[in-house]
C-alpha cells in the first residue's frame, strides 16, 4: 500500500456519531428498536422513525474467540466477538475487551466503553466507537 | 479574586483509567536496573498502561461520559465549549476536542478545542471553561486533561509515565453544583526542563533540574501567589493536590509550602499508577471530589514544562454527596487491575517500531 492510499474515511465517518454513541433507530408506530439506521420499518412498513441512543449495558448472548486474526489485526489475537443483547433487548455483534475468554460466558454482564475500532493506517484517519467489557 | 455575579462551578466530575498495569520490578528487570533503589527514589509501585486499542481520545472520552453521569441536569446540548488539554494526541493536527463532542452528543454550535502545555495542558483547558462561564459566554463547559504519556524506552521516565485522564462539567454555581472555583492564578517562564521536538516520538528532560528550579519553584510560586492575594495559609485547605511525576515530590512541595502529609494523601495517586501527565493533578482532584464533604476547601496546583503552574481554590458544596454514587470513583479504576510484562507493555504502547 501507498503511504498515501486514499482514504476511505467519507463513508465511515458520516456514520461515525451513530458508532461512537451508540444510536439506533425506533419506529413511532409500531415502537420496533433497530441498531442501524432506516427509513423503512421492516416491522409495520411505517416511514415514521426516529434516533434513539440504546442502552450501553446488556449481556453476552454468545461468543467465540478468534485466534487466527485478519491481516488488519494480526499478532493482536486471540481476542473475543460477541453478539450482545442490550437492556432493550437489540442485539449487536461487538468486541469484548478488557478480559480474556477464561473470563466470560453467555449471560455475563457488560456496558460500553469507549475505544479504536481500527485505522487506515499509520498515517490515516483513526476510527472509534463503541466495544464492550464485563462489569466488575 | 471576582467572578462577578457568575461564579463558575462544577456540575460533574469523572475519570477513566485503563486496566493493564506494569510492575516497576518488571521495568527494572528489562534494564539490568536495582528495583529497590528505583521504587525507593521514586515512591513508585506500578503504573497504567493503555490497552492496544486505547489512545488519549478514549481516554478522554470515557472520563467525559462519567463526568456526565454525575451532571444528570446538564443536557450536553447545553455545553457550549469543548477543551482538552494533552501532550500525546493521535494526531498531531485535528482536534480531538471535536471527536469527544461527537461522542457525547453536543450540538454543533460549540466551540472545541486542544490545549497542549507538557503537563499543565488539562488545567488550561480548565481555565478556559471557567473564564467563558464566568463571562456569560457560555452556560456549560467540558475541561479534559487525559494522557497515554510518552517515555524513551529505558529512559528514568519510563518508570512513572502512565495512561489515564478525568473530566469536569463546568457551569455556574447553583444548588446542583458539587463545588465552586475562589480563585485562580498562574505563573510562566521560560525554562527547558521537559520538551519534545517536532516529529520526535518521545519526550527529553534535563535529569535532576526538572526538580528545583522546576517543579519545586512553579508549584511553590503559584500556591503562593494564591494564598498571597486571597488571605489563606495552608491551614485553611482540607485539601493539597500537587501535579504528581512521581511519589516524592507532592510530599515535598507540600511539606516546603507548609501543608501536612494528611492534606497531601487523600490526592495523591501517582504512587499507585503513575503519572497521567495533563491527567495527573485533575485525577487527584477527582478522587479528592470522590470522598469531600460539603464545605471544605481544595488547593489544586498543576505544573507544566516549559514551564508554568496553575493554582485553583476550590470549595465543595452540598450537592456532591448525591452525587458520588452516580459514576465509577478513581479507586473503582485503581483497584480494577490486569498485570502484563514488559514485553507486551511495549507492544500496547506502541513503543515496537515497525508494528
Ligand atoms: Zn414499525
Amino acid at each position: 500500500m501507498s503511504i498515501m492510499s486514499v482514504p476511505k474515511a467519507p463513508r465511515i465517518w458520516q456514520l461515525a456519531e451513530r458508532r461512537y454513541r451508540l444510536i439506533g433507530t425506533q419506529c413511532l408506530k409500531c415502537g420496533r428498536v433497530f441498531i442501524g439506521p432506516r427509513k423503512i420499518c421492516p416491522q409495520c412498513g411505517s416511514r415514521e422513525l426516529r434516533d434513539i441512543e440504546l442502552p450501553k449495558r446488556g449481556k453476552i448472548y454468545s461468543y467465540t474467540v478468534v485466534r487466527n486474526p485478519p491481516v488488519e489485526r494480526e499478532k493482536q489475537g486471540p481476542y473475543i466477538i460477541a453478539i450482545v443483547e442490550l437492556e432493550n433487548g437489540c442485539k449487536l455483534t461487538t468486541e469484548i475487551v478488557d478480559c480474556s475468554p477464561e473470563e466470560i460466558d453467555i449471560g455475563t454482564v457488560v456496558e460500553a466503553v469507549f475505544r479504536k475500532i481500527g485505522e487506515e493506517d499509520k498515517t490515516g484517519v483513526i476510527y472509534y466507537g463503541c466495544k464492550f467489557r464485563p462489569v466488575k | 479574586m471576582n467572578f462577578g455575579e457568575r461564579i463558575p462551578a462544577i456540575y460533574g466530575w469523572g475519570s477513566y483509567i485503563p486496566i493493564y498495569r506494569i510492575k516497576l520490578d518488571d521495568i527494572a528487570k528489562a534494564w539490568g536496573e536495582d528495583p529497590v533503589v528505583v521504587k525507593k527514589g521514586l515512591e513508585v509501585e506500578e503504573i497504567s498502561v493503555r490497552g492496544p486499542d486505547e489512545d488519549q481520545v478514549t481516554i478522554a472520552i470515557n472520563a467525559a461520559w462519567n463526568a456526565l453521569k454525575r451532571a444528570p441536569e446538564v443536557n450536553p446540548k447545553d455545553i457550549g465549549a469543548i477543551y482538552v488539554g494533552s501532550e500525546s494526541k493521535p494526531y498531531a493536527v485535528k482536534p480531538t476536542a471535536t471527536i469527544v463532542a461527537a461522542a457525547i452528543g453536543a450540538s454543533v454550535t460549540i466551540r472545541a478545542a486542544d490545549y497542549e502545555f507538557a503537563c499543565k495542558a488539562g488545567t488550561e483547558a480548565l481555565i478556559s471553561v471557567i473564564a467563558q462561564v464566568a463571562s456569560g459566554m457560555i452556560k456549560y463547559g467540558l475541561a479534559i486533561g487525559a494522557d497515554t504519556s510518552q517515555s524513551w524506552p529505558g529512559d528514568v521516565l519510563e518508570y512513572t509515565a502512565s495512561a489515564g485522564g478525568s473530566a469536569f462539567i463546568i457551569g455556574p454555581k447553583s444548588t446542583s453544583s458539587v463545588a465552586y472555583f475562589e480563585a485562580q492564578y498562574s505563573v510562566a517562564t521560560d525554562t527547558p526542563d521537559f520538551w519534545r521536538r517536532d516529529e520526535i516520538k518521545y519526550p527529553r528532560h534535563m535529569g535532576r533540574f526538572t526538580g528545583e528550579p522546576a517543579y519545586f519553584k512553579h508549584i511553590t510560586l503559584a500556591a503562593k501567589e494564591l494564598m498571597e492575594r486571597e488571605g489563606f495559609k495552608p491551614s485553611d485547605f482540607d485539601y493539597f493536590i500537587p501535579h504528581q511525576p512521581n511519589g516524592t515530590f507532592p510530599i515535598r512541595v507540600a511539606l516546603k509550602l507548609g501543608f501536612k502529609i494528611e492534606q497531601v494523601k487523600p490526592g495523591l495517586l501517582s504512587p499507585l499508577v503513575g503519572n497521567f501527565y495533563s491527567g495527573s493533578s485533575l485525577t487527584g482532584l477527582s478522587r479528592v471530589l470522590d470522598i469531600a464533604k460539603p464545605g471544605q476547601r481544595i488547593l489544586l496546583v498543576s505544573y507544566g514544562s516549559g514551564a508554568g503552574a496553575d493554582a485553583f481554590s476550590i470549595v465543595t458544596q452540598e450537592a456532591i454527596e448525591e452525587k458520588k454514587r452516580l459514576a465509577p470513583t478513581v479507586d473503582y479504576y485503581v483497584n480494577r487491575k490486569k498485570y502484563i510484562d514488559y514485553a507486551t507493555y511495549l507492544r500496547f504502547s506502541n513503543k515496537i517500531y515497525g508494528l
